[in-house]
């Protein structure tokens, strides 16, 4: 997870942030770090090139991207 | 109808920001291109809003807020922008990455970034701003248009204090193709020195001016704008000629009112004439001041014209870099701003006291 | 500023026809131009259908008669197409015998050439030519030349909205007395920068958009140009023309909610409509027709669906989006169908909405979905909206003396 961190930040230009900033459940979108739809699609490119996974329905990135939590177990569920 | 500049803002290659000092530190560089001396953005951006920001939105946003924090406004009744080339940098980003990549796993944020009207609509945003909104992309018609426009509007009861700015970025890929084609010089120029410079093209620069433009006069107003004219290529000199003297008797002038003419020379030879020329056809008797020295070419320089022209109006002193040939001593009452792409996009806008 | 401001002339091409008649005709018979391309060099190009126009480039040149060796982009050479059509269809002979602009809009300029030689471009000269017409501001320059426009030239670039923007600071110019006369509208080709970037923000349907349908998933590129001939009252009647319409309205506004996103309440696009609404002195209810913008993206359905009833109340004015025919043209958009609308007045008919079947739940309200001749298009109400949160309205209206 704390890889995937270090990605989010990067993707998403979050220049002060550091991994630790990061609660592994808080939520990524709204109240939590505030990211929006934009960052969602960012999000999308960062999983097809780091981890070879397509998410063709934008809509599902809203469960996928709930937290880092749940962004980990997305990805570690798609590997199997 | 007369309009007042009321704040500005300017982040361009000299140390313009704060408006305590009228140029009287002066960056000199020996460049291929002129580049701004950037502010420190994290004092005026929230750091959620910047990461996404280029260069280019960020140097319009911060010297939009600078101009409308001396105008005394928090919302303006409209935002005019023109910018020449737009967002440079994302619009490269994403087009390289296109092709590096194979039009596959390409960053959404360098598109949406790319479009021209990206810095009015991060102003918008930013403060939440539901008014009038235009983007203007003319080459060197660009910031012209956005000013025409805020004086249409102030004219037609539509809003009392427009933002008003041009700007332009350089990245080190833009120059390279332009001046691939000889737009630009090729090898390093000294700016202060630039029109003595016998390499083709222009010295390259960037910058970004923002003003706020009101009906009404206040104890920051720095000039009046009285007008603004753009005409498209001419068949000669002559045609040039007859139209700045019809432009300046519009406003019941004549040449000899000009106490200052600021002319866009960049050091690019060949077209440098065409303002000789009309100098000495039109304005035998006026003072003749260039600025390009100071933050070099770009299609919307004649923002930073304005604001060195409001400047002079507001301290009544032409600072030594910038003169050019001094004829007269008394008042400066009314600039003209003179400026022309190639001999094909001309422009002028005139400056008077108020 | 008592003039009036009259169209007096229409130009266009897209997907749907290589002029007024060809279109209109598409139009009535209900035929879309969005397909497979055929000239666009993209590796996504079997993934989508676009409204492509069928010309390739050289055709284009043969067509305009450019000299083989000169730089055009496919943006240019569509935007003279349209504007010359335009000024024909005015009746102009003598361009300059009143003062006369030109403003023309583009979101990309020269891309689909500079995207093409872009390499070449950093790293030798075979296509130099093309570097000096990737601006925004060149087919206006091209047009102008073409033309023989030099009072005034200038290009806008609000993204989709743009070139409402150029048809209203036209109408702006003329009542002000700056100009007599503008050639307004705008122009994009087809890129693969576009159709890649709209593919990242994932908006794009690859079957056939679907707007103000509950079913939609996004929209369809389009290419195409459009201008219009406006005019000032008076010069029209010392010429004993008979104008189209009247530019009765237009108006723009900020949305300021998202840098691409449309606000919930339809914040944006309800200002626009109000205040051109205002300028025109027209109520509400005299809106005959809306053309809406209606790209078929989720977002930009709903948030305008909700600003119609927020304007419209209960009693929302027939209205369709013509996408489904053209694809989103944007910066052509705004005036392919602001000529879509003038079209509509002068031969009262309406257009339907294509590919519409099942009523959006959230909102309630569907579009037209058959061409209507039997009633009465007195004014019509088109909208553009674009990212950057720019939202336009103009406003068309029938001209009661004749």
């Amino acid at each position: 997870m704390e890889k995937l961190k270090v990605q989010i930040i990067e993707q998403l230009n979050l220049e002060d942030m550091e991994p630790s900033d990061i609660e592994n459940e808080e939520p990524l979108f709204g109240d939590g770090l505030g990211l929006d739809s934009i960052d969602a699609l960012e999000l999308i490119v960062l999983l097809e090139k780091e981890y070879g996974i397509k998410v063709e329905d934008p809509k599902e990135g809203k469960k996928i991207f709930e937290s880092v939590k749940t962004l980990a177990e997305y990805i570690e569920s798609r590997k199997n | 109808m007369d309009i007042y500049i009321n704040g500005l803002g300017n982040i361009s290659p000299q140390n313009t920001i704060s408006s305590d000092n009228f140029l009287t530190d002066i960056n000199e560089v020996n460049e291929k291109y002129m580049q701004v001396v950037q502010p420190v953005y994290k004092e005026y951006i929230s750091p959620k809003a910047l990461r996404r920001m280029s260069k280019i939105v960020r140097m319009g946003v911060v010297s939009a807020q600078i101009a409308m924090k001396e105008a005394g406004i928090d919302m303006p009744d409209a935002i005019n922008t023109g910018t020449g080339m737009g967002c440079q940098a994302d619009t490269e980003k994403f087009l390289k990455s296109m092709l590096d990549n194979n039009e596959s796993m390409l960053n959404p944020s360098a598109f949406i970034q790319s479009t021209h009207n990206t810095i009015g609509g991060s102003i918008a945003l930013g403060l939440g701003c539901n008014n009038y909104n235009m983007a203007y992309v003319h080459r060197t018609f660009s910031y012209e248009s956005a000013l025409l426009d805020s004086m249409m509007l102030i004219e037609e009861g539509q809003g009392n204090n427009i933002l008003v700015g041009g700007f332009d970025e350089i990245t080190e890929e833009s120059y390279q193709i332009r001046a691939r084609i000889n737009l630009f010089k090729n090898s390093a120029c000294n700016n202060l020195n630039v029109l003595n410079d016998n390499q083709p093209g222009a010295l390259a620069g960037e910058g970004a001016v923002f003003s706020v433009v009101s009906n009404d006069k206040t104890e920051n107003s720095y000039c009046k704008i009285k007008g603004i004219d753009m005409f498209f290529n001419p068949d000669n000199q002559e045609e040039i000629d007859t139209r700045i003297n019809d432009f300046i008797s519009r406003y019941n002038l004549s040449a000899n009112d000009i106490d200052l003419v600021i002319v866009g020379k960049n050091g690019d030879k060949e077209y440098d004439v065409i303002y000789d020329n009309v100098c000495n056809a039109v304005f035998p008797e006026s003072d003749i001041a260039i600025y390009k020295n100071l933050c070099g070419e770009f299609d919307t320089s004649s923002a930073f014209a304005v604001w060195a022209g409001s400047n002079i109006i507001k301290r009544q002193d032409i600072p030594e870099v910038m003169q050019h040939s001094k004829k007269r001593d008394g008042k400066i009452r009314n600039i003209l701003i003179y400026n022309q792409h190639r001999n094909v996009n001309h422009s002028v806008i005139l400056l008077s006291e108020c | 500023m008592s003039r009036k401001v009259y169209i007096t002339g229409l130009g266009i091409v897209s997907s749907i026809g290589m002029n007024i008649e060809e279109t209109f005709e598409s139009l009535l018979a209900k035929k879309s131009g969005i397909k497979k391309p055929k000239h666009l060099t993209s590796v996504h190009k079997n993934d989508f259908v676009l409204g492509e126009i069928d010309i390739s480039i050289d055709d284009l040149k043969n067509r305009l008669n450019i000299p083989e060796n000169e730089a055009y982009s496919r943006t240019s050479m569509l935007g003279m197409l349209a504007a010359r059509e335009a000024v024909n269809n005015a009746g102009i002979d003598n361009i300059n015998e009143y003062k006369t602009g030109l403003l023309s809009a583009s979101t990309v300029g020269g891309m689909d050439r500079s995207e093409l030689y872009y390499r070449d471009f950093l790293t030798n000269d075979t296509h130099n030519k093309y570097i000096d017409i990737h601006h925004c501001g060149d087919n206006t320059e091209k047009i102008a030349r073409d033309l023989g426009i030099k009072d005034f030239t200038s290009t806008i670039s609000t993204a989709c909205s743009s070139s409402i923007n150029t048809i209203m600071f036209g109408a702006r110019l003329i009542k002000m007395g700056i100009l007599d006369r503008v050639i307004a509208g705008g122009v994009d080709a087809l890129s693969k920068f576009t159709l890649n970037g709209f593919n990242t923000l994932m908006i794009l349907d690859k079957e056939h958009c679907r707007p103000f349908d509950e079913t939609r998933v996004g929209l369809n590129l389009g290419e195409g140009a459009g201008f219009v001939v406006i005019e000032a009252d008076d010069i029209v009647n010392k010429s004993g023309k008979k104008p189209i319409c009247e530019v009765s309205g237009y108006a723009n506004a900020n949305d300021a909610y998202h840098q691409t996103a449309s606000s919930p309440d339809g914040n944006g696009a309800f200002m626009a409509m109000t205040n051109a609404l205002k300028i025109s002195g027209l109520s509400a209810n005299d809106i005959d027709y809306v053309n809406v913008h209606g790209t078929g993206t989720n977002n930009n359905d709903l948030s305008e669906g909700i600003a119609l009833k927020r304007l419209f109340g209960d009693n929302v004015p027939p209205f369709s989006s013509t996408k489904g025919y053209t694809g989103h043209t944007l910066g052509a958009a705004g005036a392919i169908e602001t000529i879509f609308s003038a079209l509509a007045i002068q031969n009262q008919v309406t257009y339907p909405n294509l590919n519409f079947k099942n009523t959006i739940n959230d909102l309630g309200i569907s579009p037209q979905t058959e061409v209507d001749k039997n009633s009465e298009v007195k004014h019509v109400l088109s909208n553009s909206f674009g990212f950057g949160g720019n939202n336009s309205t103009i406003i068309l209206s029938k001209i009661n003396n004749n």
